[in-house]
């Protein structure tokens, strides 16, 4: 267990299993809103952990962690609310 | 001792620093913004051709759209791992793992290589329908970037095996390693978007 005290490590554990989640969601043929926005929470979850773990933005000065972050934010709310159009 | 402490603002950690050149994080940003662009695009054309997407988005191979998410996200990972290994100065395991990254970069080139001659082969092209040229585009635009990616990591190994970098400098190298990470994080919302969310 001392190989997951490297968030390296741990990151790309979380994100084989987000992965994994995803493409099942795929295969059951899940849809709608509680689909779209649990695809959408895993991506971001996902998006987050490379950001933070993989470009090692965690300790970096805030305004470049705050930039990409923000695009994460940005993209999955423009996402979120074409989908959210397209439902009613 | 005294002086060295007074030079240290309180409340600042000494190691708050942007890994690799500014230069790289600015050309990173720009292509972000034009993925976000394309994105939102794929979106909002969706949104207005529902039936459309969701009776086409079924004939995409979403084993092999998520078995590519599995060789990013490890190419990546072995790219932090060559990283890190840079910073301890353990110079065998620099280029390695940058080999390993590239490994699973060509992995992902040939899995769409594949997706693209199902599709082609069964005569499917741009000028379809609004739903494959989004796909073609969309996945192809990001191919051209793993390529670009997998130039980068050439350089990476070819100067790692010089033995350029280590803890003293590692600063090349993480540029490379953030675009490498931008290809991962760009296909992380790619695929969730064009293969599953309906």
């Amino acid at each position: 267990m001392n190989a997951l005290k490297n968030p390296a490590h741990r990151a790309w554990l979380v994100l084989l299993v987000a992965t994994g989640i995803t493409w099942y969601l795929g295969e059951v043929g899940a849809a709608g809103t509680l689909a779209i926005v649990s695809m959408l929470l895993i991506a971001f979850v996902k998006g987050r952990l490379v950001i933070l773990d993989f470009m090692e933005l965690r300790a970096a000065p805030r305004l470049w962690r705050a930039l990409l972050e923000g695009w994460l934010i940005l993209v999955s709310s423009l996402i979120l609310l074409a989908y959210w159009i397209s439902l009613k | 001792m005294t002086i060295v402490t007074a030079t240290l603002a309180p409340g600042v950690a000494p190691d708050k620093r942007l890994p690799g050149d500014l230069a790289i994080w600015f050309f990173i940003l720009a292509e972000m913004l034009a993925f976000a662009v394309f994105f939102a695009s794929y979106a909002f054309a969706r949104a207005s051709h529902v039936e459309e997407f969701n009776l086409y988005q079924q004939t995409l191979d979403r084993n092999a759209g998520a078995l590519n998410t599995v060789l990013l996200i490890t190419g990546s990972w072995f790219i932090v791992l060559a990283v890190q290994a840079a910073h301890r100065d353990d110079a065998r395991a620099i280029p390695r793992n940058i080999l390993l990254g590239f490994l699973c970069g060509a992995g992902f080139l040939v899995v769409k290589v594949f997706e693209y001659a199902a599709k082609f082969g069964a005569g499917i092209s741009m000028s379809t329908n609004t739903f494959y040229m989004f796909y073609i585009s969309l996945t192809f635009f990001h191919f051209m970037h793993v390529i670009l990616g997998m130039v980068i990591l050439t350089i990476l190994w070819v100067q790692a095996k010089k033995g350029v970098y280590g803890a003293h400098n590692a600063h090349g190298l993480e540029s490379g390693a953030a675009y490498w990470h931008m290809v991962d994080l760009l296909w992380i919302i790619l695929f969730p978007l064009v293969y599953v969310m309906r």
